[in-house]
Protein backbone atom coordinates (compact mmCIF):
# COMPACT_ATOMS: atom_id res chain seq x y z
CA UNK A 1 0.00 0.00 0.00
CA UNK A 2 2.66 2.47 1.05
CA UNK A 3 4.89 1.39 -1.82
CA UNK A 4 2.00 1.84 -4.25
CA UNK A 5 1.28 5.33 -2.99
CA UNK A 6 4.86 6.26 -3.66
CA UNK A 7 4.61 5.54 -7.38
CA UNK A 8 3.62 8.80 -9.03
CA UNK A 9 1.62 8.93 -12.25
CA UNK A 10 3.36 9.11 -15.61
CA UNK A 11 3.15 12.67 -16.95
CA UNK A 12 5.20 12.36 -20.11
CA UNK A 13 5.48 9.30 -22.27
CA UNK A 14 7.25 8.95 -25.60
CA UNK A 15 6.87 5.80 -27.70
CA UNK A 16 8.90 5.09 -30.86
CA UNK A 17 9.34 8.82 -31.29
CA UNK A 18 11.10 10.00 -34.46
CA UNK A 19 12.01 13.46 -35.64
CA UNK A 20 13.48 13.80 -39.11
CA UNK A 21 14.24 17.22 -40.56
CA UNK A 22 13.76 17.73 -44.31
CA UNK A 23 11.98 14.39 -44.70
CA UNK A 24 12.55 12.89 -48.13
CA UNK A 25 15.18 15.44 -49.09
CA UNK A 26 18.78 14.57 -49.84
CA UNK A 27 19.69 16.59 -46.75
CA UNK A 28 17.34 14.69 -44.44
CA UNK A 29 18.65 14.58 -40.87
CA UNK A 30 17.41 12.10 -38.29
CA UNK A 31 17.41 14.25 -35.16
CA UNK A 32 15.69 11.63 -33.03
CA UNK A 33 15.38 7.91 -33.63
CA UNK A 34 13.10 5.57 -31.76
CA UNK A 35 12.94 7.47 -28.49
CA UNK A 36 11.11 5.74 -25.65
CA UNK A 37 10.85 7.54 -22.34
CA UNK A 38 8.49 7.72 -19.40
CA UNK A 39 8.66 10.53 -16.90
CA UNK A 40 6.74 10.50 -13.64
CA UNK A 41 5.32 13.46 -11.75
CA UNK A 42 7.84 15.25 -9.58
CA UNK A 43 10.91 13.83 -11.29
CA UNK A 44 13.90 15.94 -12.21
CA UNK A 45 15.11 14.60 -15.56
CA UNK A 46 18.26 15.77 -17.31
CA UNK A 47 18.80 15.22 -21.01
CA UNK A 48 22.53 15.11 -21.66
CA UNK A 49 24.68 14.48 -24.70
CA UNK A 50 26.96 16.14 -27.24
CA UNK A 51 25.55 18.69 -29.67
CA UNK A 52 23.46 17.08 -32.38
CA UNK A 53 22.15 14.31 -30.09
CA UNK A 54 18.63 15.71 -30.28
CA UNK A 55 18.25 16.67 -26.62
CA UNK A 56 16.92 20.13 -27.44
CA UNK A 57 14.75 18.65 -30.20
CA UNK A 58 13.18 16.26 -27.69
CA UNK A 59 12.46 19.18 -25.37
CA UNK A 60 10.97 21.20 -28.23
CA UNK A 61 8.76 18.24 -29.19
CA UNK A 62 7.44 18.08 -25.63
CA UNK A 63 6.85 21.84 -25.79
CA UNK A 64 5.03 21.51 -29.13
CA UNK A 65 7.42 24.03 -30.67
CA UNK A 66 8.08 21.42 -33.37
CA UNK A 67 6.10 18.35 -34.47
CA UNK A 68 7.26 14.71 -34.39
CA UNK A 69 7.71 12.91 -37.71
CA UNK A 70 6.46 9.64 -36.29
CA UNK A 71 5.60 8.04 -32.98
CA UNK A 72 3.56 8.87 -29.97
CA UNK A 73 4.06 11.62 -27.42
CA UNK A 74 1.77 12.23 -24.49
CA UNK A 75 1.87 15.11 -22.04
CA UNK A 76 -0.43 14.77 -19.03
CA UNK A 77 -2.49 12.30 -21.08
CA UNK A 78 -2.92 14.77 -23.97
CA UNK A 79 -1.16 15.38 -27.25
CA UNK A 80 1.53 18.08 -26.99
CA UNK A 81 -0.52 20.63 -28.91
CA UNK A 82 -3.41 20.42 -26.47
CA UNK A 83 -0.95 20.50 -23.56
CA UNK A 84 0.51 23.74 -24.91
CA UNK A 85 -2.94 25.26 -25.34
CA UNK A 86 -3.71 24.21 -21.76
CA UNK A 87 -0.48 25.92 -20.60
CA UNK A 88 0.78 22.72 -19.00
CA UNK A 89 4.42 23.78 -19.08
CA UNK A 90 6.64 26.75 -18.39
CA UNK A 91 9.74 27.13 -20.53
CA UNK A 92 13.17 28.59 -19.79
CA UNK A 93 15.53 29.12 -22.72
CA UNK A 94 19.30 29.47 -22.85
CA UNK A 95 18.86 33.23 -23.09
CA UNK A 96 16.66 34.90 -20.47
CA UNK A 97 14.44 36.36 -23.26
CA UNK A 98 13.13 39.06 -20.96
CA UNK A 99 11.36 41.97 -22.62
CA UNK A 100 13.54 45.07 -22.33
CA UNK A 101 10.53 47.35 -22.15
CA UNK A 102 9.03 45.64 -19.15
CA UNK A 103 10.19 45.90 -15.57
CA UNK A 104 11.13 42.68 -13.79
CA UNK A 105 7.68 42.28 -12.22
CA UNK A 106 5.97 43.07 -15.54
CA UNK A 107 8.07 40.40 -17.21
CA UNK A 108 6.98 37.84 -14.64
CA UNK A 109 3.38 38.96 -15.14
CA UNK A 110 3.55 38.50 -18.92
CA UNK A 111 2.20 34.91 -19.05
CA UNK A 112 -0.46 35.83 -16.48
CA UNK A 113 -1.53 38.77 -18.65
CA UNK A 114 -1.79 36.53 -21.70
CA UNK A 115 -3.83 34.03 -19.71
CA UNK A 116 -6.15 36.76 -18.51
CA UNK A 117 -5.52 36.76 -14.78
CA UNK A 118 -6.86 39.86 -12.99
CA UNK A 119 -4.34 42.55 -12.11
CA UNK A 120 -4.25 42.03 -8.34
CA UNK A 121 -3.65 38.30 -8.76
CA UNK A 122 -0.89 39.04 -11.28
CA UNK A 123 0.89 41.45 -8.98
CA UNK A 124 0.59 39.17 -6.00
CA UNK A 125 1.76 36.09 -7.88
CA UNK A 126 4.68 37.94 -9.48
CA UNK A 127 5.89 39.13 -6.11
CA UNK A 128 5.55 35.63 -4.70
CA UNK A 129 7.62 34.18 -7.56
CA UNK A 130 10.25 36.90 -7.30
CA UNK A 131 10.55 36.19 -3.59
CA UNK A 132 10.97 32.51 -4.47
CA UNK A 133 13.97 33.28 -6.69
CA UNK A 134 15.16 35.83 -4.12
CA UNK A 135 14.71 38.86 -6.35
CA UNK A 136 11.81 40.42 -4.46
CA UNK A 137 13.67 43.72 -4.12
CA UNK A 138 14.27 44.02 -7.86
CA UNK A 139 10.61 43.99 -8.96
CA UNK A 140 10.74 47.48 -10.42
CA UNK A 141 14.15 47.26 -12.05
CA UNK A 142 14.55 46.85 -15.78
CA UNK A 143 16.21 43.66 -17.07
CA UNK A 144 19.35 45.49 -18.26
CA UNK A 145 19.98 46.57 -14.67
CA UNK A 146 20.42 42.91 -13.63
CA UNK A 147 23.31 40.48 -14.05
CA UNK A 148 23.02 37.44 -16.33
CA UNK A 149 22.31 35.09 -13.43
CA UNK A 150 19.64 37.39 -12.03
CA UNK A 151 18.00 37.67 -15.45
CA UNK A 152 17.85 33.90 -15.71
CA UNK A 153 16.24 33.73 -12.25
CA UNK A 154 13.59 36.19 -13.46
CA UNK A 155 13.02 33.86 -16.44
CA UNK A 156 12.49 30.97 -14.00
CA UNK A 157 10.08 33.06 -11.93
CA UNK A 158 8.20 33.89 -15.13
CA UNK A 159 8.02 30.21 -16.13
CA UNK A 160 6.62 29.27 -12.71
CA UNK A 161 4.24 32.21 -12.37
CA UNK A 162 1.16 30.43 -13.75
CA UNK A 163 1.91 27.26 -11.77
CA UNK A 164 2.41 24.86 -14.68
CA UNK A 165 2.88 21.18 -13.80
CA UNK A 166 5.99 20.96 -16.00
CA UNK A 167 9.12 23.06 -16.18
CA UNK A 168 11.09 22.70 -19.43
CA UNK A 169 14.61 24.11 -19.38
CA UNK A 170 16.87 24.30 -22.42
CA UNK A 171 20.47 24.78 -21.22
CA UNK A 172 19.29 27.61 -18.99
CA UNK A 173 22.65 28.15 -17.27
CA UNK A 174 24.86 27.49 -20.29
CA UNK A 175 25.81 31.13 -20.68
CA UNK A 176 26.70 31.68 -17.01
CA UNK A 177 30.10 31.42 -15.37
CA UNK A 178 30.91 28.36 -13.26
CA UNK A 179 30.31 29.99 -9.84
CA UNK A 180 27.02 31.55 -10.79
CA UNK A 181 26.01 28.29 -12.38
CA UNK A 182 26.62 26.29 -9.18
CA UNK A 183 24.63 28.80 -7.17
CA UNK A 184 21.82 28.65 -9.71
CA UNK A 185 21.84 24.85 -9.46
CA UNK A 186 21.35 25.08 -5.69
CA UNK A 187 18.58 27.58 -6.19
CA UNK A 188 16.84 25.42 -8.78
CA UNK A 189 17.00 22.34 -6.53
CA UNK A 190 15.49 24.36 -3.69
CA UNK A 191 12.65 25.55 -5.96
CA UNK A 192 12.08 22.01 -7.25
CA UNK A 193 11.88 20.61 -3.72
CA UNK A 194 9.57 23.40 -2.62
CA UNK A 195 7.15 23.25 -5.56
CA UNK A 196 7.28 19.54 -6.41
CA UNK A 197 7.20 20.47 -10.10
CA UNK A 198 8.37 18.02 -12.80
CA UNK A 199 11.51 19.33 -14.45
CA UNK A 200 13.07 18.39 -17.79
CA UNK A 201 16.47 19.95 -18.04
CA UNK A 202 18.70 19.97 -21.13
CA UNK A 203 22.40 20.36 -20.42
CA UNK A 204 25.82 19.40 -21.70
CA UNK A 205 27.43 19.60 -18.27
CA UNK A 206 27.80 16.22 -16.58
CA UNK A 207 28.27 17.53 -13.00
CA UNK A 208 25.25 19.79 -13.44
CA UNK A 209 23.12 16.85 -14.59
CA UNK A 210 24.26 14.66 -11.68
CA UNK A 211 23.85 17.41 -9.12
CA UNK A 212 20.31 18.28 -10.21
CA UNK A 213 18.49 15.26 -11.48
CA UNK A 214 16.77 12.19 -10.15
CA UNK A 215 17.42 10.48 -13.51
CA UNK A 216 19.83 11.29 -16.29
CA UNK A 217 18.91 10.50 -19.89
CA UNK A 218 22.15 9.97 -21.82
CA UNK A 219 21.86 10.62 -25.55
CA UNK A 220 24.15 10.22 -28.54
CA UNK A 221 24.23 11.81 -31.99
CA UNK A 222 23.88 10.73 -35.64
CA UNK A 223 21.15 9.64 -35.34
CA UNK A 224 20.03 11.25 -32.10
CA UNK A 225 18.86 8.58 -29.68
CA UNK A 226 18.75 7.59 -26.01
CA UNK A 227 21.70 5.34 -25.13
CA UNK A 228 20.90 4.84 -21.48
CA UNK A 229 18.85 6.18 -18.62
CA UNK A 230 20.89 6.47 -15.41
CA UNK A 231 19.17 6.34 -12.00
CA UNK A 232 20.87 8.96 -9.87
CA UNK A 233 21.17 7.78 -6.28
CA UNK A 234 23.25 10.69 -5.00
CA UNK A 235 21.49 11.39 -1.73
CA UNK A 236 19.34 14.37 -0.86
CA UNK A 237 19.54 17.03 0.37
CA UNK A 238 22.23 18.00 -2.10
CA UNK A 239 24.50 20.84 -1.01
CA UNK A 240 27.65 22.50 -2.24
CA UNK A 241 29.66 19.72 -0.50
CA UNK A 242 27.73 17.03 -2.39
CA UNK A 243 29.98 17.71 -5.38
CA UNK A 244 32.96 16.52 -3.35
CA UNK A 245 31.50 13.17 -2.24
CA UNK A 246 32.66 9.81 -3.71
CA UNK A 247 29.09 8.94 -4.76
CA UNK A 248 28.83 12.13 -6.80
CA UNK A 249 32.18 11.44 -8.39
CA UNK A 250 31.16 7.86 -9.23
CA UNK A 251 28.00 9.02 -10.95
CA UNK A 252 29.82 11.68 -12.94
CA UNK A 253 32.29 9.04 -14.07
CA UNK A 254 29.52 6.63 -15.00
CA UNK A 255 27.79 9.18 -17.24
CA UNK A 256 31.10 10.36 -18.68
CA UNK A 257 31.98 6.81 -19.72
CA UNK A 258 28.56 6.27 -21.26
CA UNK A 259 28.96 9.46 -23.27
CA UNK A 260 32.44 8.45 -24.37
CA UNK A 261 31.30 4.99 -25.48
CA UNK A 262 28.45 6.52 -27.42
CA UNK A 263 30.88 8.92 -29.01
CA UNK A 264 33.24 6.09 -30.04
CA UNK A 265 30.34 4.17 -31.59
CA UNK A 266 29.30 7.20 -33.57
CA UNK B 1 10.70 61.01 1.25
CA UNK B 2 13.73 58.77 1.26
CA UNK B 3 13.57 58.59 -2.50
CA UNK B 4 13.76 62.35 -2.92
CA UNK B 5 16.69 62.66 -0.53
CA UNK B 6 18.40 59.85 -2.38
CA UNK B 7 17.75 61.61 -5.67
CA UNK B 8 19.46 64.86 -4.70
CA UNK B 9 23.14 64.00 -5.10
CA UNK B 10 22.49 62.20 -8.37
CA UNK B 11 20.54 65.17 -9.71
CA UNK B 12 23.39 67.47 -8.81
CA UNK B 13 25.76 65.13 -10.55
CA UNK B 14 23.50 65.10 -13.61
CA UNK B 15 23.51 68.88 -13.68
CA UNK B 16 27.31 68.99 -13.56
CA UNK B 17 27.46 66.26 -16.17
CA UNK B 18 25.20 68.32 -18.40
CA UNK B 19 27.44 71.36 -18.07
CA UNK B 20 30.50 69.27 -18.83
CA UNK B 21 28.70 67.65 -21.75
CA UNK B 22 27.48 70.84 -23.44
CA UNK B 23 30.41 73.19 -22.72
CA UNK B 24 32.56 72.06 -25.70
CA UNK B 25 29.58 72.38 -28.06
CA UNK B 26 28.80 75.90 -26.91
CA UNK B 27 32.48 76.85 -27.06
CA UNK B 28 32.70 75.66 -30.68
CA UNK B 29 29.56 77.61 -31.64
CA UNK B 30 30.82 80.83 -30.05
CA UNK B 31 34.27 80.43 -31.63
CA UNK B 32 32.81 79.90 -35.09
CA UNK B 33 30.56 82.97 -34.78
CA UNK B 34 33.40 85.18 -33.52
CA UNK B 35 35.77 83.97 -36.24
CA UNK B 36 33.07 84.50 -38.88
CA UNK B 37 32.46 88.08 -37.70
CA UNK B 38 36.21 88.82 -37.53
CA UNK B 39 37.04 87.31 -40.92
CA UNK B 40 34.25 89.14 -42.70
CA UNK B 41 35.47 92.42 -41.14
CA UNK B 42 39.22 91.88 -41.55
CA UNK B 43 39.09 90.43 -45.08
CA UNK B 44 36.42 92.95 -46.05
CA UNK B 45 34.15 90.28 -47.56
CA UNK B 46 31.19 91.70 -49.49
CA UNK B 47 27.85 91.24 -47.75
CA UNK B 48 26.33 89.43 -50.76
CA UNK B 49 29.02 86.76 -50.40
CA UNK B 50 28.75 86.40 -46.67
CA UNK B 51 26.98 88.80 -44.29
CA UNK B 52 28.24 89.26 -40.74
CA UNK B 53 26.51 87.25 -38.02
CA UNK B 54 25.72 90.54 -36.29
CA UNK B 55 23.90 91.81 -39.40
CA UNK B 56 21.88 88.58 -39.66
CA UNK B 57 21.09 88.78 -35.97
CA UNK B 58 19.98 92.41 -36.34
CA UNK B 59 17.57 91.36 -39.11
CA UNK B 60 16.13 88.66 -36.89
CA UNK B 61 15.63 91.09 -34.01
CA UNK B 62 13.95 93.59 -36.31
CA UNK B 63 11.57 90.95 -37.65
CA UNK B 64 10.68 89.74 -34.17
CA UNK B 65 9.97 93.35 -33.12
CA UNK B 66 7.70 93.78 -36.15
CA UNK B 67 5.85 90.61 -35.34
CA UNK B 68 5.40 91.11 -31.63
CA UNK B 69 5.06 94.86 -31.08
CA UNK B 70 1.68 96.34 -30.29
CA UNK B 71 1.23 98.49 -33.40
CA UNK B 72 -0.22 95.63 -35.42
CA UNK B 73 2.68 95.53 -37.87
CA UNK B 74 3.51 92.23 -39.54
CA UNK B 75 6.71 90.36 -40.16
CA UNK B 76 6.83 88.36 -43.39
CA UNK B 77 9.74 86.32 -42.02
CA UNK B 78 7.83 85.18 -38.95
CA UNK B 79 4.73 84.47 -41.03
CA UNK B 80 6.89 82.53 -43.50
CA UNK B 81 8.33 80.48 -40.66
CA UNK B 82 4.86 79.63 -39.42
CA UNK B 83 3.68 78.68 -42.91
CA UNK B 84 6.68 76.45 -43.63
CA UNK B 85 6.39 74.82 -40.21
CA UNK B 86 2.73 74.09 -40.92
CA UNK B 87 3.63 72.48 -44.28
CA UNK B 88 6.42 70.42 -42.69
CA UNK B 89 4.36 69.26 -39.71
CA UNK B 90 1.29 68.55 -41.83
CA UNK B 91 3.31 66.55 -44.36
CA UNK B 92 5.16 64.76 -41.56
CA UNK B 93 1.93 63.67 -39.88
CA UNK B 94 0.33 62.54 -43.15
CA UNK B 95 3.43 60.75 -44.46
CA UNK B 96 4.52 59.11 -41.21
CA UNK B 97 0.95 58.19 -40.30
CA UNK B 98 0.43 56.56 -43.68
CA UNK B 99 3.86 54.90 -43.50
CA UNK B 100 3.14 53.31 -40.13
CA UNK B 101 -0.37 52.28 -41.20
CA UNK B 102 0.82 50.64 -44.43
CA UNK B 103 3.66 48.96 -42.51
CA UNK B 104 1.19 47.36 -40.10
CA UNK B 105 -0.90 46.09 -42.99
CA UNK B 106 2.08 44.72 -44.91
CA UNK B 107 3.66 43.18 -41.82
CA UNK B 108 0.39 41.40 -41.07
CA UNK B 109 0.20 39.86 -44.54
CA UNK B 110 3.71 38.83 -45.47
CA UNK B 111 2.80 38.40 -49.13
CA UNK B 112 1.99 42.11 -49.46
CA UNK B 113 5.16 43.06 -47.66
CA UNK B 114 7.30 40.86 -49.91
CA UNK B 115 5.66 42.42 -52.95
CA UNK B 116 5.91 45.98 -51.62
CA UNK B 117 9.33 46.14 -49.98
CA UNK B 118 11.50 46.16 -53.13
CA UNK B 119 9.43 49.06 -54.49
CA UNK B 120 9.55 50.89 -51.19
CA UNK B 121 13.32 50.52 -50.98
CA UNK B 122 13.70 51.63 -54.61
CA UNK B 123 11.34 54.57 -54.08
CA UNK B 124 13.31 55.53 -50.99
CA UNK B 125 16.40 56.23 -53.12
CA UNK B 126 14.49 58.35 -55.68
CA UNK B 127 14.96 62.14 -55.27
CA UNK B 128 11.29 62.73 -54.55
CA UNK B 129 11.82 66.47 -54.38
CA UNK B 130 11.93 66.33 -58.20
CA UNK B 131 8.16 65.83 -58.06
CA UNK B 132 7.67 69.26 -56.48
CA UNK B 133 6.65 71.01 -59.74
CA UNK B 134 4.17 68.19 -60.41
CA UNK B 135 2.65 68.60 -56.96
CA UNK B 136 2.45 72.38 -57.49
CA UNK B 137 0.55 71.57 -60.64
CA UNK B 138 -1.76 69.08 -58.90
CA UNK B 139 -2.62 71.01 -55.76
CA UNK B 140 -1.94 74.60 -56.78
CA UNK B 141 1.21 76.67 -56.34
CA UNK B 142 -0.02 78.60 -53.30
CA UNK B 143 -1.90 75.76 -51.68
CA UNK B 144 0.05 74.39 -48.67
CA UNK B 145 -1.22 70.93 -49.70
CA UNK B 146 1.25 70.89 -52.62
CA UNK B 147 4.20 71.17 -50.17
CA UNK B 148 2.61 68.84 -47.65
CA UNK B 149 2.23 66.23 -50.38
CA UNK B 150 5.93 66.39 -51.23
CA UNK B 151 6.90 66.19 -47.55
CA UNK B 152 4.47 63.31 -46.99
CA UNK B 153 5.91 61.30 -49.88
CA UNK B 154 9.49 61.99 -48.74
CA UNK B 155 8.87 60.77 -45.16
CA UNK B 156 6.52 57.93 -46.11
CA UNK B 157 9.12 55.46 -47.36
CA UNK B 158 11.72 55.55 -44.57
CA UNK B 159 8.94 55.39 -41.97
CA UNK B 160 7.23 52.47 -43.67
CA UNK B 161 10.44 50.50 -44.26
CA UNK B 162 11.65 50.96 -40.70
CA UNK B 163 8.29 50.08 -39.19
CA UNK B 164 8.06 46.87 -41.24
CA UNK B 165 11.56 45.97 -40.05
CA UNK B 166 10.69 46.64 -36.44
CA UNK B 167 7.52 44.56 -36.62
CA UNK B 168 9.15 41.60 -38.36
CA UNK B 169 12.72 41.50 -37.02
CA UNK B 170 11.74 39.93 -33.71
CA UNK B 171 14.05 37.60 -31.80
CA UNK B 172 12.85 34.04 -32.70
CA UNK B 173 13.26 32.94 -29.08
CA UNK B 174 10.93 35.70 -27.93
CA UNK B 175 8.38 34.51 -30.48
CA UNK B 176 8.77 30.94 -29.21
CA UNK B 177 8.21 32.19 -25.68
CA UNK B 178 4.90 33.67 -26.84
CA UNK B 179 4.10 30.41 -28.61
CA UNK B 180 4.82 28.47 -25.42
CA UNK B 181 2.11 30.56 -23.71
CA UNK B 182 -0.25 29.81 -26.62
CA UNK B 183 -0.58 33.58 -27.07
CA UNK B 184 -2.92 34.83 -29.81
CA UNK B 185 -1.49 36.84 -32.74
CA UNK B 186 -3.24 39.96 -31.45
CA UNK B 187 -1.49 39.64 -28.08
CA UNK B 188 1.85 38.94 -29.77
CA UNK B 189 1.39 42.12 -31.80
CA UNK B 190 0.76 44.31 -28.77
CA UNK B 191 3.02 42.67 -26.21
CA UNK B 192 5.98 41.92 -28.48
CA UNK B 193 5.95 43.25 -32.05
CA UNK B 194 4.92 46.84 -31.36
CA UNK B 195 7.33 47.45 -28.44
CA UNK B 196 10.01 45.79 -30.55
CA UNK B 197 9.21 48.16 -33.43
CA UNK B 198 9.22 51.38 -31.38
CA UNK B 199 12.99 52.04 -31.59
CA UNK B 200 12.84 51.46 -35.36
CA UNK B 201 9.81 53.73 -35.72
CA UNK B 202 11.37 56.52 -33.69
CA UNK B 203 14.65 56.42 -35.54
CA UNK B 204 12.59 56.85 -38.73
CA UNK B 205 10.58 59.69 -37.19
CA UNK B 206 13.76 61.51 -36.19
CA UNK B 207 15.08 61.30 -39.74
CA UNK B 208 11.63 62.27 -41.04
CA UNK B 209 11.44 65.35 -38.81
CA UNK B 210 14.59 66.78 -40.44
CA UNK B 211 13.58 65.63 -43.90
CA UNK B 212 10.17 67.27 -43.62
CA UNK B 213 11.61 70.78 -43.07
CA UNK B 214 14.16 70.28 -45.86
CA UNK B 215 11.40 68.98 -48.13
CA UNK B 216 9.08 71.89 -47.40
CA UNK B 217 11.74 74.58 -47.95
CA UNK B 218 13.12 73.03 -51.14
CA UNK B 219 9.60 72.49 -52.50
CA UNK B 220 8.98 76.21 -51.92
CA UNK B 221 12.00 77.02 -54.07
CA UNK B 222 9.86 75.81 -56.99
CA UNK B 223 7.30 78.46 -56.13
CA UNK B 224 4.69 79.14 -53.48
CA UNK B 225 3.03 81.92 -51.51
CA UNK B 226 5.16 84.97 -50.62
CA UNK B 227 5.09 84.19 -46.92
CA UNK B 228 7.01 80.89 -46.91
CA UNK B 229 10.70 80.44 -46.07
CA UNK B 230 11.72 78.95 -49.43
CA UNK B 231 10.12 81.80 -51.39
CA UNK B 232 11.43 84.34 -48.87
CA UNK B 233 15.01 83.08 -49.29
CA UNK B 234 14.88 83.10 -53.12
CA UNK B 235 13.32 86.57 -53.24
CA UNK B 236 15.66 88.22 -50.72
CA UNK B 237 18.66 86.59 -52.39
CA UNK B 238 17.66 87.87 -55.81
CA UNK B 239 17.11 91.32 -54.27
CA UNK B 240 20.69 91.16 -52.89
CA UNK B 241 19.40 91.42 -49.32
CA UNK B 242 21.53 88.57 -48.09
CA UNK B 243 21.31 89.31 -44.38
CA UNK B 244 17.52 88.76 -44.66
CA UNK B 245 18.00 85.58 -46.71
CA UNK B 246 20.37 84.29 -44.04
CA UNK B 247 17.91 85.24 -41.31
CA UNK B 248 15.36 83.02 -43.06
CA UNK B 249 17.90 80.20 -43.28
CA UNK B 250 18.42 80.54 -39.52
CA UNK B 251 14.67 80.29 -38.97
CA UNK B 252 14.51 77.18 -41.15
CA UNK B 253 17.34 75.66 -39.12
CA UNK B 254 15.56 76.56 -35.88
CA UNK B 255 12.30 74.90 -36.83
CA UNK B 256 14.20 71.85 -38.12
CA UNK B 257 16.09 71.50 -34.85
CA UNK B 258 13.00 72.16 -32.69
CA UNK B 259 11.00 69.58 -34.59
CA UNK B 260 13.78 67.04 -34.16
CA UNK B 261 13.96 67.77 -30.42
CA UNK B 262 10.20 67.34 -30.02
CA UNK B 263 10.41 63.88 -31.61
CA UNK B 264 13.45 63.03 -29.48
CA UNK B 265 11.59 64.12 -26.35
CA UNK B 266 8.58 61.99 -27.29
CA UNK B 267 10.92 59.04 -27.85
CA UNK B 268 12.44 59.40 -24.40
CA UNK B 269 9.06 59.69 -22.74
CA UNK B 270 7.62 56.68 -24.56
CA UNK B 271 10.65 54.40 -24.33
CA UNK B 272 12.47 54.90 -21.03
CA UNK B 273 14.06 51.49 -21.48
CA UNK B 274 15.80 52.10 -24.79
CA UNK B 275 19.48 51.16 -24.77
CA UNK B 276 20.75 54.29 -26.48
CA UNK B 277 19.34 56.36 -23.59
CA UNK B 278 20.92 54.36 -20.81
CA UNK B 279 24.40 55.87 -20.51
CA UNK B 280 23.02 59.31 -19.77
CA UNK B 281 19.92 58.16 -17.90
Amino acid sequence: MAAEAKIKPIVISAKNLYKIFNVGGSDAVTALQNVNLEIRAGEFISLIGPSGCGKSTLLRLIADLTKPTQGELNINGKDPHQARLDRDYGMVFQAATLYDWRTVTKNVQLPLEIMGYPRTVRQHRAQEMLDLVELGKFANHYPWQLSGGMQQRVAIARALAFEPSLLLMDEPFGALDEFTRERMNMELLRIWEKTGITVIFVTHSIPEAIFLSSRVVVMSPRPGRITQIVENNVEYPRMFETRETPRFFEKVTEVRELLRDAHLEA
Amino acid sequence: MTESTLMLPSQQKNWLDAVRYYTPTIAVAVTVLVLWELLVTVLNIQQFLLPKPSAIFAELIAEFQLAFDTTGSRSILIESTGATLWEAVGGFCLGCGAGILVAFITARWTIISEAMMPFAIAANSVPIIAFAPIMNNWFGLTNPASKMAIVAIIVFFPTMINTVRGLTLVDPLQLELMQSYAARPFKILFALRIPNALPYIFSALRVASSLSVIGAVVAEFFGGPRATLGVFITQEASAFDFARAWAAIIMAALIGISFYLVVLFAERRLMPWHSSLRERA
